[in-house]
Order: structure tokens, then sequence, then C-alpha cells
């Protein structure tokens, strides 16, 4: 019966042998250890794409800001507003809400943040529109942050409220 | 159980096993195999690239078709020399002026022959050239774009038929007259060809850097049909090559009456002299009326400036620019080896086909072997330039490709077959039927210096059974034969659009690494790009209405437009805000007449509107561009003349 089983364990390994049948094991890159969605804790809190290392944000760099706000009018005003739920998220308290590394990633990286991020899962669901990769550079999203944290600034001197990220969070009088 | 039966059992068991093995051999690959091992060889799995590009022109489409090999599958049409609905090329404000021509806007015509870019004798995947047999013109594709940048109209021309092969380096492209005229143009009984109709020569110098193509000069030939050409490389570099007929000089039936003379010629032209002979002097300036088209490459506007005079020489003033070689019964193809000496031509009604060799020639120029002269254009002897005959070619040989191995492959048009022969002894090898009727053959890179002598494509004339029926109309059928071993093996048919007649090949590696994604936004020079979408906006001037629209993932801005008026002209200016690879947005208004656009990423392209009823009317985007794209509309409204609906504009208010 051995010789059998034997011949029997052959014939399964021929015929599995036999190209196209078998699934290829797909290679996950090395990200350190991985939760539920795969991600590492750095992903988790700093968002999945090019910007891998904290950032060390210094005072408000206005020259810098004044390049972030033209590119900002250029790629993302088309779906941003300030202080107006738009196409996506109103951005004034954007820096608050996020840090600067995980908005960059969204910049930079938009498709894999919608798709795999939680926190990116939840905006489509909010937002329905994926947000579009729009070929900024990582020195122009530097740039975006360093006029988003002006807005922020700005906004508070002025007393301008915050559009909240979700309707559900919206107050109703 | 004893062992014995133990062992019965399993003898019998493998018996099975190997008897079932041998019976029905692995499932997966059983459907692979055919009669032959071809279709693993065509067989580009999905996810996968094809090997080469091809290039094949339209014909009568007017357009360059991209094909993957060894698939044959069909991956671009680029629009070239006809309007093309499929992206708004001729139709947009933009794009209009490439085909314009001296004679005004031209929207098809029929193109022939493609030819790559080369340097140093090799295809350097820059730029393709296909000529317009028609209305004479040649065309520039960029192959970072895929799109047509330039197109030169050839004036003192008809019928641009042997063109527009290019130089070992590009340094010029060349184009002539398969009909010729009256040089210049002039009212003339058709009667009196032989004394008042020319042919003419044309050598477009291209700028090595930008592509940019200009005039460099003209040759006034006699007025015999110049069909096909080839420049020379490696010892024939300077010297370009053109097969005539109708030397006869009818002017009607030519059917018959340009068939009456035993042998035709081959000009062999030396353009290095030709320039010389212009740095001396002797050119004339003879007035001309043609356009340059060329696209602006930041603001992707077409521009046609207009010319108007062009440097012509003439061989009775300028020695030794041109040699008549004689070539037996109206040559079609002329096709040069890769090393530079032999020089093929195909005769459509010859028993064999004559190989020239350049030494032999040079020789022969040398020794003044001439059997006489055409308007002081002197004619060599035959026997002085030829260096041997393939016997047995096939019956209406037309054109030659060459694998870099030693072979030549020639299409045979009645017989229906390629024949495979070898340069130096002119034995035929091997020949392979084709389906049906083949024009020209193409090797990639086959007729340059380094062919990639792995498959050769045959482009036949005549479909009939091929494939599924389609009425009076069908596919023209292209066949990929593999040339790797010593016989060649067909390995596909695959279907072409419009008629292929010239084809070209590269390997695709040479195309991928500079392809174009997108157009920086930042780079955009056109005068109404609007680049962002605080500065889309609607402006009145007199009755002209100009809208400034920018379109993104998934709105127009802006997406409600009140205040036209009947009688107003609307221009939709329309910027296309995406920075992402292969996300186009359309653009289309009810009752348009002229079609929609297609903008590319970082691009404006504008539609002109003039609405003939009064009401509200949609536009949206013609492109799925995301999962909202349903929703990516706006309104229009439409007021009668004298109302006094004031313009408003916006979106999300």
């Amino acid at each position: 019966m051995k010789a059998l089983c034997l011949s029997l364990i052959l014939f399964s390994l021929l015929l599995a042998g036999c190209g196209g049948g078998g699934d290829e094991t797909s290679k996950q890159p090395d990200t350190g250890k991985t939760n539920e969605y795969g991600l590492t804790d750095f992903e988790m809190t700093y968002g999945i794409g090019p910007v891998k290392k904290r950032l060390f944000l210094g005072q408000i760099n206005k020259a810098l800001a004044k390049k972030g706000e033209n590119i900002f009018a250029t790629k993302c005003a088309p779906c941003h507003k300030l202080d107006e739920r738009y196409i996506g998220p109103a951005q004034r308290y954007a820096t608050e809400r996020r840090p600067p590394e995980y908005l960059m990633n969204m910049m930079l990286n938009p498709d894999e943040m919608v798709k795999r991020h939680p926190e990116g899962k939840k905006l489509l669901a909010e937002y329905l529109s994926p947000m579009t990769y729009q070929n900024i550079t990582e020195e122009d999203a530097r740039n975006v942050i360093e006029y988003l944290r002006l807005t922020a600034q700005e906004g508070h001197e002025n007393n301008i409220p915050e559009v909240p990220l979700y309707k559900n969070q919206i107050q109703k009088p | 159980m004893s062992g014995i039966n133990n062992r019965k059992l399993v003898i019998a068991v493998i018996g099975l096993i190997i008897l079932m093995l041998t019976l029905i051999g692995c499932p997966a690959q059983q459907s692979m195999v055919g009669t032959d091992d071809a279709a693993q060889k065509v067989y580009v799995a999905p996810g996968t690239y094809d090997e080469f590009y091809a290039f094949m022109s339209g014909g009568f489409s007017g357009q360059v078709t991209v094909h993957g090999l060894p698939s044959g599958r069909l991956i671009k049409t680029i629009p070239v020399f006809s309007v093309f609905p499929e992206n708004g090329y001729g139709f947009s404000e933009e794009t209009k002026p490439m085909l314009n021509t001296s004679f005004g806007f031209v929207p098809w015509d029929d193109a022939h022959h493609p030819e790559l870019s080369q340097t140093s004798g090799t295809p350097d995947g820059r730029w393709l050239f296909i000529n317009a047999n028609n209305t004479t013109r040649v065309a520039r594709i960029n192959l970072a774009s895929f799109e047509t940048d330039e197109i030169i109209e050839i004036p003192n021309a008809a019928g641009n038929h042997a063109s527009p092969f290019v130089t070992m380096n590009t340094e010029y492209v060349v184009a002539s007259t398969r009909f010729s005229v009256p040089i210049p143009q002039k009212d003339v009984p058709i009667s009196t060809y032989k004394e008042n109709f020319d042919g003419t020569i044309t050598f477009i110098r291209v700028d090595p850097e930008s592509g940019r193509m200009t005039i460099a000069f003209q040759i006034i030939v006699p007025g015999f049909n110049y069909d096909l050409a080839h420049a020379g490389k490696g010892p024939s570099h300077g010297w370009a090559f053109f097969t005539s007929y109708n030397t006869e000089q009818a002017n009607t039936l030519l059917e018959v009456n340009a068939s009456q003379n035993d042998k035709d010629f081959v000009a062999a032209v030396n353009w290095k002299l030709a320039e010389q002979y212009l740095a001396e002097g002797k050119a004339k300036d003879m007035s001309a009326s043609y356009v340059n088209n060329h696209m602006n490459g930041s603001s992707r506007i077409v521009e046609t400036e207009k010319h108007t005079s062009v440097k012509v020489l003439s061989p009775k003033d300028c020695p030794g620019l041109i040699y008549y070689l004689p070539t037996p019964k109206s040559p079609h193809g002329v096709d040069v080896d890769p090393s530079g000496e032999y020089i093929v031509a195909g005769g459509k009604l010859a028993a064999v086909i004559p190989v020239h060799s350049f030494s032999k020639m040079q020789k022969a120029i040398e020794d003044k072997l001439f059997e006489g002269d055409v308007d002081g254009i002197p004619v060599l002897k035959y026997e002085s330039v030829v260096a041997g005959e393939v016997q047995n070619p096939g019956l209406g040989p037309l054109h030659t490709e060459f694998d870099g191995k030693g072979y030549a492959y020639t299409s045979a048009f009645i017989s229906s077959e390629i024949v495979k022969w070898k340069l130096g002894t002119w034995e035929v090898v091997d020949r392979i039927p084709t389906y049906y009727s083949i024009g020209h053959l193409m090797i990639p890179g086959g007729d340059s210096q380094k062919p990639w002598g792995k498959y050769v494509v045959a482009l036949n004339k005549i479909t009939k059974d091929r494939y599924l029926p389609t009425g009076p109309e069908l596919a023209h059928a292209a066949q990929l034969i593999d040339i790797s071993g010593e016989k060649m093996k067909l390995l596909l048919d695959f279907p072409t659009m419009g008629e292929p007649h010239y084809a070209q090949g590269i390997a695709a590696e040479l195309l991928m690494k500079n392809q174009t994604k997108m157009f920086p936004i930042e780079g955009n020079t056109h005068p109404q790009a609007t680049k962002s979408e605080a500065e889309s906006r609607v402006e009145r001037k007199g009755n002209e209405v100009h809208v400034y629209m920018t379109t993104i993932r998934t709105h127009f801005s802006p997406d409600n437009i009140e205040g036209i008026k009947l009688g107003d002209k609307v221009f939709f200016h329309v910027t296309n805000l995406e920075q992402d690879w292969d996300v186009p947005h359309g653009f289309a208004v009810q009752g348009a007449l002229n079609a929609e656009l297609l903008i590319m990423p970082g691009e404006t392209r504008t539609l002109v509107w003039e609405p003939a009823r009064v009401g509200v009317f949609p536009f949206y985007c013609t492109d799925f561009c995301s999962a909202l794209h349903q929703e990516m509309q706006g309104y229009v409204r439409v007021s009668p003349g004298n109302s006094s609906v004031a313009i408003t504009y916006g979106t999300g208010k």
C-alpha cells in the first residue's frame, strides 16, 4: 500500500506540475510589523507613501507657504476649499487633524491611501470621489503643508470655525 | 491481501497513470499546442508587453495604426492626414491648422510609407515620418506622445509616393512626384506631356534636435513616374535611389502604354554633391506656395507658416548629380541591403530581380560606361552596374527587406508569396505563401543597417476568406512569419485598419522609456489656458463668448452658464487640470456641429459652438473618468438674441 500511496502522490504532483494552476504567493515587502490592515504602526499614524520618516517643522516659513498656496490653487482647489465641504474635505485645519507626514502621503500616494489605509477608506465612504493623483513633487507637498499651517494660524486669529470632516459631526442647532 | 496481489495492483496503477499521461498530456499545455508551437510564439500573456511596436500606414484612411508584435494586437491609431473623431484631431481649434495646405483645409488624404528616424543607420525611436500621396505632404510623428507634431507640404509635386525615406542620420527625408505635372503649374493640353511635364525629387532637411522640417532643395527631373526610394548607407551614404516607371512618358492608358520599354530606371542621386552645388549657388529660387504646420510644444496649438519660394537644382547645371541605372520592367520597390552595397529593385512585370552594385556603379561612373543620356542625365550600362539577378523570384516582385544575416525577403504580388534568397549568390532558398496578394513586407529594422531579423510581416491587399465576412469591405490581412530559422513559418493572421502599404517595426524598449504621460499644467502656455478653478470664467466680447473652463474628476468649472444669446459664437476653452497618466476628459455640448473634444491631462482644447435654438442645453464628459463620471455634466442656457439675461456662471452654487 505504501507504494500505491507514493504513486498517487507522484501522480498528483505530476498534475500539479502542469503549468498555470498554482497560485503564486505574492511577496509582501518587508515593512516591519504589520497589523490587520497590513500596515505598520508608522503607516497607521503617518500614512502610506514616500514619506517614511517624521518631519520636524519649525516656525512657519511664509515664502514656502506662498509657493504652497500656488500649488494648492492649481492642483488641490478644484476639489478642496478651505472653509467649505466640497468634493473633498475642507482644508483650513487639516494640519491640526493629521500629522504633516500623513497629509503629504495622501497628496503623493492618494490611490493607495484610499484603498489600503483605514482612514482613507473612511473618507472615501464619506466623500465618494477618490482623491486623484496630481503629480505633485515631495517638495511641493511640503510647501502645501506650510500653506495649510498658515491657513490654520490665520483661522484662529480670525475665529473662523472648523468644518468637520464627517457630516455626522456637524452640530445641529 | 497477499504481497503478490499488492505488487500487481501497484504495477497496474502505475501503468494506468503512464497511459493517462501519455494520452491526455497536461491539460493546460494541451490547449496551447496546435499542429505547431505557433500559438505559444505569438501569445503575450495578460499584463505583459509585446517585443516590438509595428507602425502601419493606414493607406486611404490617412492614419497610422500601431500594433504590438508578435501578438498583432492593435494598440493605437495615430491620426495624421485625416480628421479623427476619437480625439478631435482636425476638429478642435488647436489642431485644425495641422491639415492646412496651400489648397486649403484637407480633411482626408492617402498615407503610404511610414519611416522611422535613424541614427547611424538604425532606427532611433525619435520620430516616424509618413507621406501624404494625394495633396503632397510629409508628416513627422513624435514617438514620445504618439502624435503628429508637424506636416510640411511639398511644392512642385503631385502624388508624393517615393517618400519619406530617410538618410542614415535623418539628415534628409525624401519626396518625389509619382505624377509628373507642368512645373510650375500652367494651363496646357494634356497631350503636350512630353514637352511640358516634369518630375521633382525633393530633399527635406530635418533639424537634428527639434526634428523641424524645411525644404532644402528640389531637383527637376524628366517627366517619368517616380515610384519608391531608399537612401544609401555605409559606403553608399550620401546617395539616394529612386525607381521610375513610365519612361515612355504616356499620358493615357498607362496600363498598356507605360509597359512598353524593356527597362525603366533607378535614379541614383548624389545628395552630398547636391549640397555642394547648393553652396556654390547653382540653385535657382523658384516661386512656390506651400505651408508648414507645427504643433507648439508648450501651448499645444498648431501654427501654420506659409512659404513662397524653394531652391531648385537642374541636372543640366549639375554634372554628376544623377545617374540612371537601367532596370527591367517598371520597377516598384528599391531597397538597399544592410551593408549599403546592394540596391535591389522589384520589377513588378520582370522575370528576375536585378540587384545593382554600388561599387560597380561607382566604377562605371569613373569609366564613363554610359549607353546614352536623358536630358543631361547619363544612363549607365546595365551590365556595368548589375551585381546579379535573382532567378525565379515569384511573379510580380515588389519589395525587399533584409534580416541582417545575409538573406533578403521579397514580396511577390501576383504569386502571393514571400521569397527568401541569399545576398551574393542570388539563389532562392525558401518561399512561403501569403493570403493574399502581398504588397509591402516588413522586418523590424529591415530597411536599416541592423535589422531585428526575427519576424517578417506580410501586408496583403486581398483578404477574401481569412476572417468572418463583413460585407463587401474586409479588413486587410497581415501575416506574421517567423524567420528565425532556415524555413519561414507562418505564425499568425491579424486584421489591420485601412490599407497598410509599408510598415516599420522597432524594439519596444527603445520607445517605452521615452513616453509622455501627461503635459505639466505649469508648462501650459496656451493663451486661453485656465490653470486653476479660481480663474475659470465666462467673458463676452461682442457676439463672441469665451468660456474658460476646467475639468477634474469629476466636475466642470463652471458647470452652469447663463447669458448666451442666439447669434453668439461660443468658444469653450477647456483645460484639463488632471496630472495623472491616462486621465483625459471629454467635452460634448448638444447641437455642436463640430463634434467633441478630448483633452489630455494638462492640455487646453477649444470647441466652437454656435447655438441655433433657444433653450437649456447640457454638456458632459464623454470619456469615462471616475466612479462619478455620469455626474460630470453641466448646463448652458441660450436666450433669444434680444434678451437681457446677463452672463452668469458658477459651479456648486
